[in-house]
């Protein structure tokens, strides 16, 4: 057979066609004809995008802390977050209590600890579960069509007809004030999103070239949804479920403060600003402050997170 | 035209019927006996049957459905447990001040939001580029009723420059005579000044916390569609033409890049209607949020039910006008549709 | 710089800004245009071409600078001058069309005010006026019905119409000077040749200096004075278009000129000088090789779409007040047939809508037909549904080589798992070490490194995407391979490799293709017989030469006068 390596090494052409548009305005990053780097493994290359990127840095810190916050609270904070003390109720915060006392006598440093576990636990079960049913419903809506297609758009269309936190409210007042309900009235109201976003990553790649390949290849079709379109939809549903966990939060916090969901005495971040809203007019600020920055770190952190992790997963920016 | 419009109403019906079925089932689900509620703790249990009969809510789900509808039809809401009044006459006192609040923070945060996320868009890297960023990162961060209590440390408790947050006006003053029901507009129509005073500074810090709220996401989106068009070809080819930039960031880019930022408002629309009911909470706010908090603690289940549907209605009707705002200004929807 | 020069670049360097550095997109680069005549810079990808013309014009990208040189036009200062004055140049002086037309027109404002925008920017109208110049200029471009048109969106006009539109845009003002920067890519033949034919005309009617940029030697020398060879940011050769073909001096253009597909050369023709001679069995003559029976038998093949939406508005927006109402269903196939012997090469050809790639679609069972047979070795393969043919054991034998090879590789799989696929899906080789043999063997057999199996289709070549497309459907042996335009998306040298491997893999490996392309060239060096489609019917058929040399359909005879031919 024939073998003509050395033709094609000695007259390497320049990149694709579409570089043609790129060629005008920058152009393309590999025109030597030397071979690119060996590739780097995941972790090399998570930290490549960690170092270019501070503020991804900072990010995966922050997550970090919260999650250390979350598993061993219990066992890091320092003072009981459920025990009561009326003599030291609503101190400022000093250097025996950071954060403070609330009307309670209850040191704030730990609740806010202790609440971790609580909302993290909240946004990590909603997103799992709206991924779940909504990412791979959508997926389908938007591979196969017909009338997965319809079923899909029409539980999206009636859900996406309400305003969401509104729904929220309702499914949790009609199911009960309990943490799973709260849980499940977040699935529900982002799964418009999840579905419609799989849906039109799917449905985008349905007839793409590598799909038709796979076909000629006597790829079946329920083979290539899961072989070779949701491997490639992964990316965008990672940075899609890193921002749900903020929302999540939000929405549990939300719920919380309007006493819907979780209730007192269980420290949770929305339910102590709840508690120390009546405090904020009468000065005490450390006792809604401190649970409410904390709630926007989380979510602030997930936000940036979400670009982050799209950048290690996706293999086309690994260089 | 008009077939155009028939089309789009066409198309909201559905939801329409989506949302009556699912506030149905959900306020049939509450917790709680509203009969026995309704007929008091001293009541006999033969009385509470007699009120559960009178209320209807011994028949089965359909037949409950069907009677519901036909309210429904008539305009009936059912009758708050709470305040004894018509649910219908309850949301319609207490909506003007929820649109009131809501209307003047979107316009606030749209006067903010575009000019600020266009600016950004065309000095990229700049200064204005990060405060764009930064604004749009953080401001999706914060829980809206975190900054509302935030807002009210800062300008009344240590600035002292704004009034206790007690709701609409102070009690020193009176509502103006009803127009509107918008304090705002019925006070410079009755050519009361003072009240329009008061009535604006007790809104300011309210309609202050949704607009913060709805800032993130809009000047992000004005943002992204304005840099993606900046680097269209038209774009390119206008500037090749020599076009002032004026005339190149307004006529030409602006424009189209408004067409996503159309489509998200739908979406913040959403948000806002969600994040009014924690601001009222927040400001003692007379609106239809707080309305709806003192049902949901009471088992109210009509009020419950006549707020949600409300708010579901009111939702579906914005969209319908966004999409008609945008069938205006896209040919492509208007021609091809 | 004399008295007749309007352009004068001279030592230009442009640098950018990327993650990897500073970028020197062009370096030392010397153009001179004068006043009147009509100059190509060709160049394949990368070559610099188009930044050197954005330099000109002075609308580089952000990332972008003039590090060095000079450049002058019509005595003006480029490279220094105030924006405001380049502002005023732009459109007035110097102006420019682009590749694909319809994106370059804002899609929400009618296309009269579009020109009217320019008119009045340059004061070249009063507002009182402006709309009469605007249906003025579209008169000049030869767009009937220009007051019509005046009121139309760029959605509703065709590819051709946009791009008149474009140039009445940029010619608008009289300008001095006009940069085509590859106005007539991803336009079909007949058009292409409508737009060179109206922009040569036009230039030439009003004295102006044309810069015509592209990737098509044989383009640039058919309509050009002079053309400049660019190769990886600079000059390498400058010569008069009668000359660059007979006499090119340059190693590059040489390679270049051998690789532009045209009249009177052979496939081996195209491969640069020094290239080692193939080691695939030479042909035997056409009637004792080719078995009796037909492979492939297409017949009666009909597919249809029901119209919708944009299509019907337009169909019945264009309509002359007697024709009738479009009809609801859309022909893209309308009843074909034709037949493929065993080692034939069978070029489909046509200009897009034609309906070769639904055709090429139904053959390869992706597609149901509507109606007809599709008979394969004997057996009715158009009676299985598409969705269920993966499973036949009839797919092996029937594959395809797709035209975009970056859309056709899984950008998640390496390129050896992508080659492995049909493999591991449909043949008996089992086990890591046996399908990895086998694909470094085909990787061998189509010229890919071995090294570069481990590789994204993101950190390989256009070239070498197409091998890895090309391995992968010749895995199993086809005995059909179809050949979706294949090299479309390459550069011409690189078009010039593939080729030359394709026709080698056939004859080693005995199989027949359908080659699909609106390349005419192409499909004369590569096919036995020649299928011309329009508006899905079969407008002419027969071996290449007697196609090509005498054709006997007008329509074929059209399309072969569009084909620019370069003075030879």
């Amino acid at each position: 057979m024939n073998s003509r390596p050395d033709l094609d090494s000695a007259h390497i052409a320049a990149t694709d066609a579409p570089a043609i548009a790129m060629a005008a305005a920058v152009p393309p990053a590999t025109l030597s004809a030397s071979a690119p780097p060996k590739q780097m493994s995941i972790l090399a290359h998570a930290r490549y995008v960690i170092s270019e990127n501070p503020v991804t840095g900072i990010a995966f810190g922050l997550f970090l802390l919260i999650t250390i916050c979350a598993i061993f609270g219990p066992w890091i904070a320092p003072y009981d977050p459920l025990a009561s003390n009326t003599m030291s109720a609503l101190q400022a915060p000093s250097a025996k209590h950071w954060f403070g006392t609330d009307q309670l006598g209850r040191d704030i440093l730990s609740r806010v600890m202790v609440a971790a576990r609580l909302d993290m636990a909240i946004a990590v079960f909603s997103v799992a579960l709206v991924f779940a049913l909504g990412g791979l419903s959508g997926t389908a809506a938007g591979f196969f069509g017909g009338w997965t297609d319809r079923v899909v758009g029409r539980i999206a269309d009636t859900i996406m007809a309400f305003p969401l936190f509104v729904l929220a409210m309702g499914i949790v007042a009609a199911l009960g004030n309990t943490v799973t309900n709260i849980v499940i009235a977040t699935a529900i109201i982002n799964y418009p999103l999840y579905a419609r976003v799989a849906r039109a990553e799917a449905n985008v790649r349905r007839d793409a070239g590598f799909v038709q390949a796979a076909r000629l290849s006597g790829n079946g079709e329920f083979r290539i949804l899961l072989t070779q379109i949701l491997p490639n939809i992964m990316p965008i549903m990672v940075v899609q479920m890193s921002l749900t966990m903020g929302y999540a939060i939000l929405n549990a916090a939300g719920l919380s403060f309007i006493g819907l969901g979780v209730r007192p005495p269980t420290p949770e971040w929305g339910i102590m600003v709840a508690e120390g809203a009546s405090f904020i007019v009468s000065g005490e600020w450390w006792i809604a402050f401190f649970p409410g920055a904390a709630l926007m770190l989380a979510v602030f952190c997930f936000n940036l997170l979400g670009d982050g992790l799209r950048d290690i997963v996706d293999p086309q920016r690994r260089t | 035209m008009l077939r155009q419009i028939g089309k789009r109403l066409a198309t909201a019906i559905p939801s329409l019927i989506g949302v009556i079925i699912v506030t149905f089932l959900l306020t049939r689900v509450l917790p709680g006996d509203p009969a026995a509620y309704f007929a008091g703790p001293a009541a006999t249990p033969q009385a509470i049957e007699d009120i559960r009969k009178s209320l209807g809510l011994d028949k089965s789900l359909p037949e409950q459905f069907v009677r519901y509808l036909q309210d429904l039809g008539k305009g009936d809401f059912g009758t708050s447990l709470t305040t004894g009044q018509p649910v219908a006459s309850d949301i319609a006192t207490r909506l003007p001040a929820s649109a009131e609040l809501t209307l003047l923070g979107l316009i606030i945060s749209m006067l903010i939001a575009v000019p600020l996320g266009i600016a950004a868009a065309v000095r990229q890297g700049s200064i204005i580029d990060h405060v764009c960023r930064i604004v749009a990162t953080a401001g999706v961060s914060l829980p809206v009723f975190f900054t509302g209590l935030l807002l009210v440390y800062v300008f009344y408790f240590i600035l002292g420059w704004s009034p206790a947050p007690l709701g609409r006006l102070d009690i020193f003053y009176s509502a103006p005579p009803h127009v509107t029901g918008f304090y705002l507009i019925d006070s410079l129509i009755a050519g009361q000044f003072e009240t329009f005073r008061a009535a604006l500074s007790q809104l300011i810090l309210p309609a202050a916390t949704l607009a913060i709220f709805s800032l993130a996401p809009i000047t992000r989106m004005t943002r992204a569609s304005m840099l993606a068009v900046l680097s269209s070809d038209f774009v390119r080819t206008a500037r090749a033409s020599g076009l002032s930039p004026r005339s190149v960031i307004m006529t030409y880019a602006f424009r189209n890049a408004m067409l996503p930022v159309i489509t998200t408002l739908g979406m913040v629309f959403s948000f806002l209607l969600g994040a009014n009911v924690l601001v009222e909470k927040v400001f003692a706010w007379p609106g239809i949020g707080s309305y709806a908090i003192e049902a949901l603690i009471a088992s109210d289940f009509a009020s419950v039910q006549g707020f949600v549907l409300t708010m579901a209605i009111m939702y579906v009707l914005l969209n319908l006008m966004i999409d008609m705002l945008y069938g205006v200004i896209d040919p492509r929807v208007r021609l091809e549709g | 710089m004399t008295a007749t020069t309007l352009l004068d670049v001279r030592d230009l360097t442009v640098e950018f800004m990327t993650r990897r550095g500073i970028v020197k997109a062009v370096q030392h680069v010397n153009v001179t245009v004068g006043k009147g005549e009509t100059v190509g810079i060709v160049g394949e990808s990368g070559s610099g071409k188009s930044v050197t013309s954005y330099a000109v014009m002075r609308i580089i990208d952000r990332a972008g600078k003039i590090a060095d040189g000079a450049i002058t036009f019509s005595g003006i200062d480029v490279r220094d001058a105030p924006e405001k004055d380049m502002r005023d140049l732009r459109g007035r002086e110097m102006s420019m069309i682009f590749q694909n037309p319809r994106a370059a027109l804002n899609p929400i404002r009618k296309v009269g005010h579009q020109i009217e925008d320019v008119l009045l920017q340059h004061v070249q109208a009063q507002p009182s006026d402006a709309k009469e110049k605007a249906i003025e200029a579209l008169k000049k471009v030869r767009i009937a019905r220009p007051e019509e048109r005046y009121h139309a969106y760029p959605f509703e006009l065709s590819g051709g119409m946009c791009q008149r539109v474009v140039i009445a845009l940029a010619l608008a003002c009289q300008p001095q000077l006009l940069i085509a920067d590859e106005p007539t890519t991803g336009l079909d033949v007949t058009t292409q040749k409508a737009v060179m034919d109206l922009v040569v005309e036009l230039t030439r009617e009003r004295g102006m200096s044309t810069i015509l940029i592209t990737h098509d030697l044989g383009l640039a020398a058919a309509y050009c004075d002079r053309v400049v060879v660019m190769e990886k940011g600079k000059v390498v050769e400058t010569a008069a278009s009668s000359t660059i073909f007979k006499a090119p001096q340059h190693a590059y253009t040489r390679k270049l000129m051998r690789a532009t597909p045209r009249l009177g050369v052979s496939l081996r023709d195209l491969l640069p000088e020094d290239a080692p001679p193939s080691h695939a069995p030479v042909p035997a003559p056409p009637e004792e090789s080719l078995d009796k029976t037909p492979l492939l038998v297409v017949s009666n093949l009909v597919k249809e779409y029901p119209r919708q939406g944009a299509t019907s508005t337009l169909a019945n927006f264009f309509r002359k007040k007697d024709q009738l109402p479009v009809a609801e269903m859309f022909k893209a196939v309308d009843g074909i047939s034709f037949e493929i012997r065993r080692g034939e090469s069978v070029g489909l050809v046509g200009e897009s809508g034609c309906g070769k790639s639904t055709t090429s679609m139904m053959v390869m069972r992706l597609l149901d037909p509507t109606s007809g047979m599709v008979t394969f070795d004997g057996e009715d393969i158009g009676a299985i549904p598409a969705k269920e043919f993966a499973k036949s054991p009839m797919r092996k034998r029937i594959q395809m080589v797709f035209q975009d090879p970056t859309d056709s590789l899984n950008p998640r799989f390496t390129a050896v798992r992508a080659i492995a696929d049909p493999i591991l899906r449909m043949s008996d080789i089992r086990g890591r070490d046996a399908v990895r043999a086998r694909c470094e063997e085909l990787a061998r057999q189509v010229g890919l490194p071995i090294e570069l199996l481990d590789r994204f289709p993101h950190q390989l070549s256009g070239g070498q995407k197409a091998r890895v497309g090309i391995a992968r459907a010749i895995a199993l042996s086809p005995e059909l391979v179809i050949l979706d335009e294949p090299t479309a998306a390459l550069d011409v040298s690189v078009q010039a490799l593939v080729l030359n491997l394709l026709e080698d893999l056939k004859r080693s490996l005995g199989m027949s293709y359908l080659f699909v392309s609106h390349d005419l060239n192409v499909v004369r060096l590569l096919c036995d017989r020649v299928i011309v489609m329009r508006s899905g019917k079969i407008v002419e058929e027969g071996t290449a030469e007697r196609v090509m040399d005498a054709p006997q359909s007008d329509y074929t005879k059209e399309l072969l006068s569009a084909i620019p031919h370069p003075p030879l």
